[in-house]
Parts: structure tokens; sequence; C-alpha cells
């Protein structure tokens, strides 16, 4: 086990970040902890960086006691949100600076930069300043620097965060691209879902300073251990007491057993998708009653599906429906 | 007090939403405006220069190369870089404990800094006087010595280093710093190649303006140093002297070198502002 | 800030604290507060008789009204120049906003010989029709609060610029498109947010133009009971051996320069509450 957590608690004041969170992470692997702001994250990625001490409880990288280490000494390579660029030295001393402190001979250091500005494509750059490069730009060189020493773990912080979508999913796909090539155990701190489910060999679902649940993307999206981790990771909706998927609905124009009778409140087209939003009706044994539920009472339903197959139930507002969730769905 | 939101100016001001160009009634203002500052700074200066080259060159130079002016430059500009150099030292340090220190009483420091900006300058040497001078309760008496303009300089520049480099020391990223810790630097390697680099401008800028009050100052060294003509004597108490003798154009040579020396000060703030905005 | 576990070694934070603190007491505190010992020494005789002396009263008076036109003056210009610099473009302008920074770095006594080359009555490019039109300005109070006007005159300006650059101009266009002409938007818009910084600046001023010496010495002629205001009275009372009264004279120019300074201090954390 590349870092192994035990029993850690961390509090800010009266704020409890963390509670009695105990975690492995494999060796060379490419996980994510996600979940929403605030939920702890950060303090436990911090943690494991040696940035903020946690009050209880023990963390160890590579089978040695970590919990007192400053971050010097952790040999962990850190990217941050904001890039933390160096701005008064170059591309080529940033990615440098680590092996500098390390007191590598010139030429080594050299070696290793144009190495490493080779991987991240900044070759051409490597005698500008920062702020003469793009976000992104800037986040590869932070790569980089974090790599240069190889670490023993790489750690992210929210390190797409600061970017607009376009840039943002092409670092994704190739922060992917590089942990195939370098193997270096990563860990990244994500509140994004579909970032955490698209790269991630694992994922560590972090609630409330709680881990809700650890698992591959499939097993997070097929099998969510609680209702927070299914609504987390996709779009839900309620149907009959339980949460299910909106794609996952059946939609019929008929009664059925089992099905919950509703009315087409709201139909929204977009791209190839078709919203409702069904209100359910209070309906005495399968027969439609005629009375639709009082908005207090209210549990709307949204349902999505293809266009098409809208156009050929012939739905619109105020069209009577059955929904039911279909026999291969997830719910919870 | 913000003696010094120069270097953050020219950045903020790039930022600024909309530059308009003059409509009739504003470039009027504009003219008026102008007109005032002219009149007031502008033209009385150059009558300064042009007063000082009215007896011609040579006289120009023979009255700034005579023995007691070179004499009081030479002190003026002495004391004055070993000023900025302790300033430089002492403001940094002063600026980093107000921003990363926490103590009590530590606002009261922060008051206690600005009181030699806005203390008429002869109260400060009357002020200085009474800890460092014939009356001395710890037996330490500077006046009349060399050491006494030394003394009223680092009183009277105090706030100017310090004051400049507290906003950018406010503002440096924390992330920075632990992206050094975590690339291995112990905290004095992160202040040498980290931090101590983002602050050369804001010092330098502090330092610029640090001698520029270093050479011009005049109230505390009166009472203080005894303006003894080529020992304690400061070029601005030579011009005063010129002045009560009668000799413009003397005054205004000597004045005319200061006026030189202040210039060169502004530009090389307003260069330094230049780069730093470049660096973003 | 940085993360807690990031802070220096606790002898070098406690050696650096210690610095700083003997540092500024050993040049600044310790020697202002003997100063008030001293004028408080034999009680409040020294205040009162330096309070009774003509010399000082007269002084007094005429800082006051010295220093307080200087001030307007150099709000009204200070304000006016801000806006320009901050909101318009014209030919020149880089050039103007580091000359209104000059009047920091000229010696006073050099300000004072400037005045004096220019309005004095005899050979002044200013002076002499000034003089043919019945006004004196040197050896005169005009002269006085010309002087005073011309050291103090960044402050105001150094104050408002930032503020005004950092707000921006997008509230103003509104109040434009909502149909206010210049004139109200600068009254109703632009004057409310840079209220504080024109606050700070005008005291500021207000301390600088109290204590202002070299430059009103040379321009005034320090002509006793005429033309000497409270820095000159502080002057001529030290070196006239009337040591109690300097001292006196000296505290309530600095009791008022501090009070000036620790309003600012008090009013800028409420600011931005």
């Amino acid at each position: 086990m590349s870092i192994q957590i035990n029993g850690v608690t961390k509090l800010f004041g009266d704020f409890v970040a963390l509670q009695d969170v105990s975690l492995d992470i494999p060796t060379g692997q490419l996980t994510a902890l996600l979940g929403p702001s605030g939920g702890g994250k950060s303090t436990l990625l911090r943690i494991i960086a040696g940035l903020e001490s946690a009050d209880s409880g023990t963390v160890s990288i590579e089978g040695n006691e970590a919990t007192h280490l400053p971050p010097q000494k952790r040999n962990v390579g850190f990217v941050f949100q904001h890039y933390a660029a160096f701005k008064h030295m170059s591309v080529a001393k940033n990615v440098a600076f680590g092996l500098e402190i390390r007191k590598r001979s010139k030429a080594d250091t050299k070696r290793r930069v144009d190495e490493l500005l080779e991987l991240v494509h900044l070759s051409q750059f490597s005698h500008r300043l920062p702020s003469q490069l793009s976000g992104g730009q800037r986040q590869r060189m932070a790569l980089a620097r974090a790599l240069a020493v190889e670490p023993t773990v790489l750690l992210l912080d929210e390190p797409f965060g600061a970017l607009d979508a376009k840039v943002r999913k092409e670092l994704r796909d190739w922060l992917r691209r590089l942990h195939d090539e370098v193997h270096v155990t990563t860990v990244f701190v994500t509140h994004d879902q579909e970032e955490a489910l698209e790269v991630a060999d694992e994922i560590v679902v972090i609630n409330d300073g709680r881990i809700e649940q650890v698992g591959s993307p499939d097993q997070l999206y097929d099998e969510p251990a609680n209702d927070f981790v299914m609504s987390f990771l996709g779009p839900v909706t309620h149907l009959d007491g339980r949460l299910v998927r909106p794609h996952d609905i059946d939609v019929f124009t008929s009664d059925r057993a089992g099905a919950v009778a509703g009315e087409v409140v709201r139909l929204l087209r977009v791209g190839f998708e078709t919203r409702l939003t069904v209100r359910p009706v209070s309906s005495i044994g399968g027969a439609y009653a005629g009375e639709v539920a009082a908005p207090g009472e209210e549990d709307e339903v949204t349902v999505v599906l293809t266009r098409s197959h809208a156009r050929e139930l012939a739905l619109d507002v105020g069209s009577k429906v059955w929904l039911s969730p279909n026999p291969g769905a997830t719910t919870v | 007090m913000t003696t010094t939101t120069v270097p953050a100016r020219t950045a903020r001001r790039r930022r600024a939403g909309g530059a308009g160009s003059l409509s009739g009634p504003t470039a009027l203002g504009l003219g008026v405006a102008v007109l005032w500052f002219s009149l007031l700074v502008l033209v009385p200066l150059g009558l300064v220069v042009t007063t000082a080259l009215s007896d011609g060159l040579a006289d120009f130079w023979e009255t700034i190369t005579s023995p007691q002016t070179l004499s009081a430059v030479e002190l003026t500009v002495v004391q004055a870089v070993l000023v900025t150099l302790l300033n430089v030292v002492m403001g940094t340090v002063i600026a980093w404990v107000l921003v990363r220190d926490r103590f009590p009483g530590k606002a009261v420091l922060d008051v206690v800094i600005d009181i030699p900006f806005a203390l008429p300058t002869i109260v400060a040497g009357l002020v200085l006087l009474a800890l460092y001078g014939p009356q001395s309760p710890i037996g330490v008496n500077v006046a009349n010595t060399r050491a006494s303009v030394f003394l009223a300089l680092a009183f009277v520049t105090l706030p100017f280093v310090v004051r400049t480099v507290q906003p950018v020391l406010e503002e440096l990223e924390a992330d920075v710093e632990e992206a050094a810790a975590s690339l291995g630097a112990g905290r004095l390697t992160t202040f040498r190649r980290i931090i101590l680099p983002s602050l050369v401008p804001s010092i330098a800028a502090g330092a610029a303006l640090s001698f520029a009050r270093g050479i011009s100052e005049y109230g505390s060294l009166v009472l203080l140093s005894g303006n003894l003509p080529n020992r304690t004597e400061v070029v601005s108490v030579r011009v005063l002297t010129y002045i009560e003798n009668g000799d413009p154009a003397s005054a205004a040579a000597a004045a005319t070198l200061m006026l030189v020396v202040a210039l060169a000060v502004i530009v090389a703030l307003d260069v330094i502002q230049r780069r730093v905005a470049r660096r973003g | 800030m940085a993360s807690a576990r990031l802070r220096e070694p606790t002898p070098v934070r406690w050696g650096l604290r210690l610095l700083a603190v003997v540092y500024v007491f050993l040049l600044v505190l310790w020697p202002v507060s003997l100063v008030v010992k001293y004028t408080f020494a034999d009680g409040l005789t020294a205040l009162s008789t330096a309070l009774t002396d003509p010399d000082v009263t007269h002084a007094l008076r005429l800082t006051a009204v010295v220093a307080l036109s200087a001030v307007v003056i150099n709000l009204v210009f200070g304000v006016w120049i801000s806006i320009l610099l901050v909101r318009y473009e014209f030919p020149g302008k880089r050039a103007l906003s580091a000359l209104v920074d000059l009047p920091l770095s000229v010696s006073p006594v050099v300000v004072g010989l400037a005045l004096v080359l220019a309005y004095n009555p005899r050979t002044g490019l200013f002076g002499t029709h000034l003089d043919a039109a019945g006004i004196q300005v040197i050896f005169a109070t005009p002269g006085m609060v010309l002087a005073t006007a011309f050291v103090a005159l960044p402050l105001v300006i150094r104050e408002v610029v930032p503020v005004l650059a950092e707000i921006g101009d997008e509230q103003e266009q509104a109040s434009r498109s909502l149909g206010a002409n210049a004139v109200q938007t600068f009254r109703r818009i632009t004057l409310p947010s840079i209220k504080w910084a024109v606050v700070y600046g005008v005291v500021l001023s207000l301390a600088r133009s109290l204590g202002e010496f070299g430059a009103v010495k040379v321009v005034s002629g320090n002509i006793v009971r005429q033309t000497q205001t409270a820095t000159l009275v502080v002057e001529s009372k030290y070196q006239g051996f009337d040591q109690d009264t300097a001292y006196a004279t000296a505290f309530l120019l600095a009791a008022a320069s501090v009070i000036c300074i620790v309003v600012v201090s008090l009013l800028r954390p409420k600011e931005q509450s």
C-alpha cells in the first residue's frame, strides 16, 4: 500500500473537517478524492502532504511513518489549483527548483528539466516567465516541477479548477495519459464527478468529513452505497420512495401493475433528450382517479427519454403517464 | 497610511475600466489643473534651474564644487546611503513582523511607525535631542556630530520601506511557499529564493523614497546637527545659508543638484513599477 | 496565509519581533515620550506659559489658517487631478502622474527657494505682476499657503487614485446610462465611493501642512509675530533658550499629528467592515 491513513481527525476551531478517516491508497494508481466543497477532501490531501497536521491519527507513505514529518521531508509532489508558479523565475528554473534544493549537479538538473519539459510539451517555453503562459500551460509546468524530483506520491488539489471547460477536458485526458506513462501513485481532489469517473482508477467519496464509499468508477456508479453517493455521481430522481436515475425510468401510456400514475407538467427538449417533469397522482387500485395530488404533497419525478421515444409515445404537457423503474436500473 | 501605493498604482490602473477621452469642459478642467500645477510646482522649480545657470555654467560649476558645498554634498549623500541601507534591512524586518507575526501591542507598533512621517520635522529634531542630546537621560549625546545626521535621517525615513513592503507581503500567495516546501525547501531557502525576490521591487521603491527624503531633509537637522560648516552641514542647510546671504544663484545651483537627484529617484520608481507590472 | 506548519522556528520569530520592537522603541517611542515628559515636568505650567505667550498664540492661529487653506486647495485639486489621471486619457498623462510625486522628493528648502524666485516682488516671474496688483506673496500668508500646498500636494492624490482605479468606472457608466449628467454622477456616485480615501488624504495632508517647516521658513522670512508659524516658533524659542515653551509648542504639534494618524488608522478598518 502506498499511502495508509489511519483514524485521522482534523478540526478547525469548532468545525470538524475530518472525522476518524481511515483509507488505504494503492501504489501506482490514480485515485480521486471526490466530494462537495467543504467536505474535507482538500484537508485530507494536505495532511498527506504535510501542509496540515492531523489532530489525531497516523499517516504513512510507502510503509514509512510520516505523521510528524515536515512537508520538505516527505518527497511528495504537490500541484495547486492556482498553479503556485514562482513568478520571478523562468519555466525552466521553476522546474529545476526541487533539483537545485537537492544539490544535483548542473548537468543532471539540466538533463532532467529538459526531459520533463519534453514530457509536458513545454520545451519551447523554457525561458518564458509564468506570466507569459496560459493557465493550462502553467499547470503543466507545475506538474513538471512536481515530477522533477521523482516523488513517491503525486498530489493534485483541484488541479483544473481554475481553467475553463475546454482546457479542463483536455488536461483531464492528458493527466490520464501521463499517469499511464509515468506510473507514479497519484491522488487528486475534485468536486467534479465527471472528472473523477473519467480519469480515476479508484474513487473515494468524501462528504462532511467522512468517507462515504471507496470503489472503482463502475462500482460507485452501479452499486452506490447510499443515496448521497448515488445523487453525487449522477442525476437522480425520486420514484415511489426510491432514488433512481431519470433515464432509467420506463414510461407507459396505459396503466401497468406497480407503475406510478402521473401527469406531465413540464416538457423540455434539449438536444437529443426530452426531459419530463411528472407529477404523480393519488390513485386507487391502479385506476386513474382523476385527482391530481395537492401541491404540498408533490414529489415531482424527472424522466429523461430520447426525443424520438417521446415522439413515439406522443407525449406533451398534460399527458397521462405511468412510470416504473427499468428492470436493470440502479436504485437506492 | 499609504505613502507608497506607487507600485500597485500602475498595475491597478491598467485594470481600471474605461479611459474616456477629454470632452470640452473636461479639457478645460485639465487645462486649469495643469495651469495650477505649473504655477505652483513646475515653473518655480524650473526657475531654480534657470537661476542656477544665470551667472553662466562656469559659476554654476564653481559653486557646486566649492569645498564647503562639496563637503555638504558628501555628508548628505553618504549619510543618506547608509540610512537607506539600514532601512532596507530594518524596514523589511518590521514589515515582516507586522504582517506575519501576532502579539499584543502589534497595532500600537503599526501606528508608531507612522509618527516620523506625520511629525513636524522641527519637532522630530527636538524629540531626538531629548534622548540623544546634551540632556540625555542615558548619557548618549550626538548633538553636533555627524552621527546626529545619521540618527535624524533614520528617524524621518523609518516608514518608507516598511510601508512599501507591507502591502506586498500581505498579498503574497500562500500556496507559493507551500509549493517550495513540498519541493524540499526549508524556511530560510524559501525566504531567500522565493519570498525575497518578490519583495525586491517594493524594497527598492521604499529605498528610493528613503534616499530622496534623506538627501532633502532639513527641519530635523536644524537643531540637532548644529550645522557646522564642513562638519555637520547638509546640502539643504547650505542652500538656506546662500539664500540668507542674498546669493540666490548659488543657492539655486546647490538646489539644482538636489533636484537632479530627486528626478532620478522618480524615474527609478517609474521604471520599477513597470517591471513589476510586466512580471504580473 | 501559508499553513501554520510553515512558520519560521520560534527563536527566529522572537528574534525578529524583538529586533523590530526595540528598534522602533529606541528610535521613536522613547524620544517622543520624553518630549511629553518634559512638557508636563512642571504639570501644566509649561503649556499654560506657552499658550499665553503672544508669539505662540499668533503662530498657532497662523498655522491653523495656513494649514486649512492648503488642505482645502489640495482637496479640490487633488480629487480633480485624481479623476483626470484615472478616468481619462490625454497626452502627457504619464508625465503628469510621475511629476505629481515630485514634491515628496524635493527638499523643503528648495521648495521655498523656488517659490521665492517665482513670486518675489522685485525679480519674481509672477511676483512682479502680483506686486503691481498689490498682492504680496513672499513674506506673507499667501506665500506660506503656497509653500504648504506644494509639499502636501501628492497626499490626497496618492490615496484617491488607487481607490478610483480599483472600483472601476462601471457604476459611473451605469449612472450616465440612467440619464445623470457629469456633475450629478460625480456628486452621487463618484464622490461617495472615494469618500474614505478622501478623508485619509485630507487628514494626512493636514498633518503634513501643520508640520511644514523648511519651505515656510524660506518663504515667510520668519518674522516674529507676523509670519511665524508654530513650527518656526518652536525653533526660535529653542534657540532663544526658552526651552520650556519650545517643548510645549512642540508637544502641541506632535499631539495634533499623532491624533491625525490615530484617526486614520481607526477609520480604516471601519471602512472595510
